[in-house]
């Protein structure tokens, strides 16, 4: 079957827009769950026109203009699209709500890797503009091969297979300019190359391609893992690029105005996540923004911290009217969603105003925590952002920090000399009961002590916060 | 080590370095403590006292007998010949007014702590003196024009007449006039004030007090303390004072500008516009005074009949209270400066609260010290940090930008003079996405990010559209890349989507819940 390049064109135009809607669809709770299907449904559009045009072939004005791939085509297209779609569904409804960054960013290295494929393959082709396209090729390639390696590398520090500690290879930022530098200059010999050396012209994109997944991984595996949220909406916006990348290799607009609308929107996304943070976008995007901090301040005497026993936060809790939650990366790493909601619930059936308050950063990807509350139920009308909790905090008479650290660091605000300072936290400690929940008196991911715990009004519930918070259940 | 306290030799001095209680935490810190024989009998701590809490009581010949000098005054020409090679000496200091008594410590050779300089951040208000002596003043003062004062402060009404309220004025709200805006306040009378810093309206009038206003912009104080103010703004103050002179009874005046001699507040013309009987207390007399005609620790009256207290020494005049203020900041500072709680002092001229009160050190003068940028109250400092950024970022002026804009446009106009016209079309519409993508999720709600970082990652698995074109070329690698490429790409898409539909299930409402 062949299909008209006009009817083609179109479908990619209403494909485009239904991505566009599905963005702005998934910015607000009303209208999220129908941009999702809007994406869905301009997928499906672009998979089946493609499908259908590159195997049975194009037409313009009725002359048939390319050839389709026919039936070998389709014994190529299908089992791939079966084999990748079952195993990402399987992938994708087997996944613990907690495994989510991981599965995310395992997820973008596809992408790279595909626009890796693509670039090379494109090469071969040949083109009427042979300059622009080795220039495509190259570029494409190149997004492609750092997107792929950095994604693996915030796959396998989000997984803890590796230590999450940045490297910190001697001249980092010598390298990585010197790795783009060999890029252009590697781009430019590309071009000059006769078209005819095949040879030579595939040594060097092999090279380059090498030097790409080099620097790919040398980018990321340079930033720490408590920098990982900025990292895998930064990977989501190199996906995107390089998506749009392919585009203009194949003159596709699809793929341009898709590539191009993802590469923004995580770019912007991460900007306000970099805002959130106090973190300077540029250096993000340089890699090894997590180390430019240093110094680690010294622990200062700040005396002593008291405990308190989950019968006497049971306590505090049923003397309270105002309850602020403010969760973190230890809830994550505790499960322990289950039993804060269910912690929640019972509190608001004894008329406990129960709330939470979420940082911009808590957790190890933007939004982690309102997807472990959603999971667990929590009403999502009484989680709050920092800035809508942190002038009702006075007000509060117990905050439970759970597995929170950093985020509520008021070292941020009274330490100018502290790693963290400048970044806008939580303000727990206005709250006339702080209680934190945390495994032992370790440092956060900053690596920076936390004078909240030694705070009059903190006290300090060890352990496992899951089981601690079903002791408190249980003495409620 | 050895801490001596030797008994104060400044005329009218009351006050004492330790009491006591002080001895018995100097002691905890593992220190041996002498003190002065009679040093602590003018503020009601008898030597006995000290004896009882540990202290050893020795004689003046031997008061600068050990390794740091506990003192509340700067010391006499007498004293600092006293001091040796190697002695720490802690006490009031006023470097900056104080060169000759630098220069003299530093030929000694002794090490120098000002307890006048410490700097004013959150952490070092423990070491204050400043901040605690001044709060004793500022009652003091009140207190002082009150005993000279021909009325009452509060207003009453009885079978006798009605008497009126004292109309008090306090200039400069920094801790003293707070002190004695509190003072005056909660004996009756009616209290105004004014300050250089408009930012501290809001803490007078929490004192209950009315804060009086001039109409000049004035910038917001950096590092806690005032600044000498602009000339607008000294014309439209001194207004101010002449009009509020006519109409108060007390003025109490608070303006001090650290290193730099007291600014003239009120003239002499002012004065003589009081009425007979009223009371000026110069808390700045020390440091040439903020009123025309007051004296240190002199009372004098003026020819209308106005008394001016130039009392220097108002917080030494509540001795008790005062000497164990300052020992206790005297203990803060030892527990800083002994991190080991050993009885061995390291001064770690690191620390910014160290250096600051560094005057001099074994020989060597440390004075002034580099300046330390302050949050003079927690609730200032997030929203000075912007104001501090931004100018940095904005220096780019408007014809700058333009040349830049300009240079950029003329660039992309030459690559796109020898740019394929497909090319171009296909730029365009990569731009025109670019826009929409940032408008798009211009607005995105924060619980939403990561579904919608899933949803866009989904739909970057449009990469397999590429992958699809390619299958079946000639070339068998070239369709087997394709393959792999169409897998991974549609891994993606299906994962994706799914994945996002399955956190979408979760955010839900309370009514839906329900």
């Amino acid at each position: 079957m062949t299909l008209s390049y006009s009817l083609v064109q179109g479908a990619y135009i209403v494909a485009g827009l239904l991505f566009i809607l599905a963005l702005s669809g998934l910015s607000k709770h009303e209208t999220a769950r129908q941009g999702n299907r809007f994406g869905v449904f301009g997928m499906a559009i672009a998979l089946v026109v493609t499908i259908i045009g590159a195997s049975g072939g194009l037409t313009v004005d009725g002359m048939r203009v390319i050839d389709g791939s026919g039936a070998k085509g389709l014994a190529f297209i299908l089992p791939a699209l079966a084999i990748g779609g079952a195993l990402g569904v399987w992938r994708a409804r087997a996944v613990e709500m907690t495994g989510m960054p991981e599965l995310i960013a395992i997820l973008h290295s596809f992408v790279g890797l595909a626009a890796v494929l693509v670039g090379w393959n494109s090469s071969y082709e040949e083109s009427v503009y042979p300059k622009v396209h080795d220039v495509e090729v190259f570029v494409g390639v190149f997004i492609g091969a750092v997107t792929f390696t950095g994604s693996i590398v915030a796959y396998l520090k989000l997984a803890a297979k590796i230590k999450s500690a940045p490297l910190m290879l001697p001249g980092r930022n010598l390298l990585n300019l010197g790795a783009i530098a060999a890029f252009v200059a590697m781009t430019i010999a590309y071009v000059a190359m006769a078209p005819g050396e095949t040879f030579a012209r595939q040594s060097l994109l092999g090279v380059m391609t090498l030097v790409a997944l080099a620097l790919g991984w040398h980018l990321v595996a340079s930033i720490g893992g408590g920098d990982m949220p900025v990292v895998v909406s930064m990977l989501n916006s190199y996906s995107g690029w390089a998506a749009a990348a392919a585009g203009f290799l194949l003159g596709n607009d699809l793929l341009i105005i898709t590539g191009a609308l993802v590469g923004s929107s995580g770019a912007y996304l991460s900007y306000i996540m970099c805002k959130a943070m106090n973190r300077s976008f540029i250096s993000v995007i340089a890699g090894g923004f997590g180390v430019e901090a240093g110094t680690v301040a010294g622990d200062g005497d700040y005396g002593e911290h008291r405990e308190i026993t989950a019968e006497g936060v049971a306590a505090l809790l049923t003397e309270a009217r105002e309850v602020v939650i403010t969760p973190g990366y230890g809830m994550a790493t505790a499960q322990a969603q289950y039993a804060v909601a269910d912690l929640t619930r019972r509190l608001r059936e004894r008329g406990v105003s129960v709330r939470f308050g979420i940082h911009p950063v808590a957790g190890r990807l933007p939004g982690h925590m309102n997807v472990l509350l959603a999971e667990a139920k929590v009403p999502y009308d009484i989680v709050l952002e920092m800035d809508e909790i942190n002038d009702d905090l006075p007000a509060t008479d117990v905050v439970l920090v759970i597995g929170a650290n950093d985020t509520v660091n008021p070292a941020a605000i009274d330490e100018p000399g502290s790693p963290i300072a400048g970044m806008p936290v939580l303000h727990v400690w206005d709250a006339h009961d702080v209680i934190v929940f945390k495994r032992s008196m370790a440092t956060g991911y900053a690596g920076v002590q936390n004078p909240l715990f030694f705070k009059d009004n903190t006290q300090m519930l060890f352990g496992d916060a899951r089981a601690r918070v079903e002791d408190i259940l249980a003495a409620l | 080590m050895r801490i001596v306290v030797p008994k104060e030799t400044k005329s009218g001095e009351r006050r004492v370095a330790a009491t006591p209680k002080t001895v018995e935490q100097l002691r905890a810190l593992g220190y041996d403590v002498a003190v002065e024989t009679g040093a602590g009998a003018a503020a009601a701590y008898p030597d006995a006292a000290f004896v009882a809490a540990g202290a050893e009581v020795v004689l003046p010949a031997a008061a600068y007998d050990g390794d740091i000098v506990l003192k509340v005054n700067a010391p006499s020409p007498t004293e600092q010949a006293r001091l040796r090679q190697g002695q720490m000496l802690v006490s009031l200091l006023a470097p900056a007014l104080n060169p000759e008594a630098v220069e003299a410590i530093r030929r000694r050779g002794a090490t120098a702590l000002a307890m006048d300089a410490v700097p004013r951040i959150s952490r070092a208000q423990a070491l204050d003196v400043l901040s605690s002596m001044a709060n004793l003043g500022g009652y003091r003062a009140v207190i002082e024009a009150a005993s000279e004062f021909g009325g009452l402060f509060t207003g009453q009404v009885t079978a006798a007449g009605k008497v009126p309220p004292a109309k008090v004025l306090v200039i400069g709200a920094g801790v003293a006039g707070l002190a004695a805006i509190g003072t005056a306040g909660s004996l009756g009378a009616i209290v105004r004030a004014f300050d250089a810093r408009p930012e501290v309206a809001e803490q007078v009038e929490s004192m209950g007090a009315q804060f009086l206003r001039v109409d000049v912009a004035t910038e917001v104080s950096a590092d806690g303390y005032a600044k000498e103010m602009g000339e607008d703004f000294n014309v439209k103050a001194a207004a101010l004072y002449a009009e509020q002179a006519k109409d108060v009874d007390i003025i109490i005046t608070t303006a001090l500008i650290p290193g730099k001699p007291a600014p003239r507040l009120i003239t002499a013309e002012m004065v003589a516009s009081m009425r007979p009987g009223s009371v000026i207390v110069d808390m700045a007399a020390a440091n040439g005074g903020n009123v025309a005609g007051s004296r240190a620790d002199q009372r004098v009256v003026s020819e209308n009949g106005v008394i001016i207290l130039g009392y220097t020494d108002l917080p030494g005049r509540l001795p008790t209270q005062a000497s164990q203020l300052f020992g206790t900041n005297l203990v803060n500072l030892m527990k800083l400066l002994t991190p080991a709680k050993d009885g061995q002092v390291v001064l770690d001229l690191e620390d910014p609260v160290q250096r600051g009160m560094t005057v001099t050190r074994a020989g060597e003068t440390l004075w002034p010290p580099p300046p330390v940028q302050v949050s003079a109250a927690p609730t200032t400092a997030p929203a000075a940090a912007p104001v501090a950024a931004k100018p940095v970022k904005v220096v780019m002026s408007q014809g700058r930008r333009f040349a830049l804009l300009g240079a950029g446009a003329l660039a992309f106009l030459l690559i796109s003079a020898v740019s394929p016209p497909a090319f171009l079309g296909h730029f365009m519409v990569f731009m025109l996405s670019v826009v929409i993508g940032f408008y798009v999720i211009g607005n995105v709600h924060h619980a939403l990010h990561t579904p919608l970082m899933s949803v866009t990652n989904a739909i970057s698995g449009i990469i397999i559209v590429g992958a699809l074109l390619q299958v079946g070329h000639d070339d068998l690698w070239v369709s087997i890349l394709a393959f792999v490429g169409i897998l991974v790409a549609s891994i993606n898409v299906f994962g994706g989507f799914t994945v996002t539909g399955r956190m979408l299930q979760m955010f839900k409402r309370e009514e839906v819940a329900r």
